[in-house]
């Protein structure tokens, strides 16, 4: 949990100054599937990248690269949009995960 | 006009992750593409609704462009106030002169109720900014209620099913339509699975000469009862249907923009979601003949209004 501020340095009106801010929050947590890309057959047309909800593609180069982990909420949508169906939903377990549960997002 | 996904993949995301809208919703998939779309630099104003609420959580945002936000019903207004301090700063020579769009998300319970009058007197103003209708049919953000966009027969919490009732009685109100007879130079229909409609009819709109308005389908897994992962299905289903047909009015000339001919009947669509099983249940249900119906006469309107031939 990362830290509240200080009412001294909150802007007037309550401007937020982070663009993107969200970005600490890992809503990976709420997954109970995870997509795993089989690269071999991606014809990095993109599709999964433009419908997907959560911004959890890594793109370089207009190359499909990898799954964000942190925030991909495992909805599911990229596997049924591929043309080529080359995603797999698979079972997601905690354990497997290389970070710690942090703020979650929910309330 | 060209949209292609790979060039467009190369700009930078203006929508972040770590938001907290549901797993599978709609509306962020519709917010990346609309703002992937625009060619101009955004200036946004949200109204209150699941899109505000979750991706603007103090401090935070999930926003890389300038947002404001003011309440539930006035968004529309806010956005035209914007639009003309900045003309007005430009005529004073206090702000650079350079093409921005500005843009209004709102849901339909900002749109077709509550922020109504507000969006008609900013679109007769003729403030030059594009407004999102993010339509799911409902008040999703405050626990799934009635609107005036929810289908006949939809159970929402404020429209129960039971031996008493049976889901929402009334037919929904035709929102786009009510814009179009505002005589604004771009309305629209679109839906969340059609990137390549909605993106293309968003250029439409940031180069029409004043408002314009799109009424984009957003379907919501948590309120219309069906899987995550069915999100873009469901929208393709209630296209193909005819229940969200795509169109374009552009400077007063409609226009279809989808198939020209309904490819399933209403049940297809309404099996897919859980909020009408209490009348699927029944292939004879009245309520079922009822959408039918009143689908297959919007239809020929529309189509008459597009001057196309009916070749059913
Ligand atoms: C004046 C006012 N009345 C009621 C509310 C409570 N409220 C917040 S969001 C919302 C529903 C929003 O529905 P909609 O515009 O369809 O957006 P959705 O959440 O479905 O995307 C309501 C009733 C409010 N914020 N302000
Ligand atoms: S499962 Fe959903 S959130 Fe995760 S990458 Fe696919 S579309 Fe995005
Ligand atoms: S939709 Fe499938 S083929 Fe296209 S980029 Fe994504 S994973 Fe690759
Ligand atoms: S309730 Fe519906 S509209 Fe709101 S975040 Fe969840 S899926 Fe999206
Ligand atoms: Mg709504």
């Amino acid at each position: 949990m990362s830290e509240q501020p200080l009412w001294k340095q909150i802007q007037p009106g309550g401007i937020g100054v982070n663009p993107g801010s969200t970005d600490r929050v890992q809503t990976g947590d709420w997954r109970t599937e995870v997509p795993v890309i089989d690269f071999e057959r991606c014809t990095h047309c993109m599709i999964c990248w433009v419908d997907c909800p959560d911004t959890s593609f890594e793109v370089a180069d207009s190359k499909l690269v990898a799954v964000d982990l942190k925030h991909c909420k495992g909805c599911g949508i990229c596997a049924q949009v591929c043309p080529v169906k080359c995603i797999d939903m698979v079972p997601d377990s905690a354990a497997d995960r290389d970070t710690e549960p942090s703020e979650n997002g929910a309330g | 006009m060209t949209l292609k996904l790979r060039e467009l993949s190369l700009a930078p995301d203006l929508f972040g992750n770590g938001h907290g809208l549901c797993a599978g919703c709609a509306e962020s998939v519709s917010v990346r593409q609309i703002l992937a779309a625009l060619e101009n630099p955004p200036v946004v104003a949200l109204a209150t609704g699941c899109l505000e609420v979750s991706t603007t959580r103090f401090p935070d945002t999930t926003w890389k462009v300038p947002l404001i936000h003011s309440a539930f019903e006035n968004a529309a207004t806010t956005i035209g106030g914007v639009e003309a301090a900045y003309k007005a700063l430009v005529r004073k020579g206090r702000m650079e002169d350079r093409p921005l769009t500005f843009l209004v998300f709102g849901g339909d319970g900002a749109t077709y109720d509550i922020g109504f009058q507000w969006l008609s007197g900013a679109l007769e103003r003729g403030h030059k900014f594009i407004y999102i209708c993010l339509n799911n049919e409902g008040y999703m953000n405050t626990g799934i209620q009635r609107s005036s966009a929810t289908l006949l027969g939809a159970w929402t919490t404020t429209t129960p099913s039971g031996d008493a009732r049976s889901g929402k009685p009334e037919w929904h109100k035709d929102m786009t339509k009510i814009i179009a007879a505002h005589g604004i130079p771009y309305v629209a229909q679109a839906a969340s699975h059609n990137w390549k409609d909605l993106m293309t009819k968003v250029r439409k709109a940031e180069q029409a000469d004043g408002p314009s308005f799109i009424n984009v389908l957003t379907p919501c897994d948590r309120g219309w009862r069906f899987e995550p992962e069915k999100t873009m299905e469901v929208s393709q289903l209630m296209v193909e249907a005819g229940l969200w047909p795509l169109y374009e009015v552009v400077e007063g000339k409609w226009k279809m923009t989808g198939a020209r001919q309904k490819k399933r009947p209403v049940m297809d669509a309404l099996l897919s979601q859980k909020r009408f099983s209490h009348i699927t249940k029944n292939a004879d249900d009245a309520t079922i003949a009822a959408i039918q119906a009143k689908v297959d006469e919007e239809w020929d309107a529309l189509l008459a209004l597009c001057a196309i031939p009916d070749t059913q």
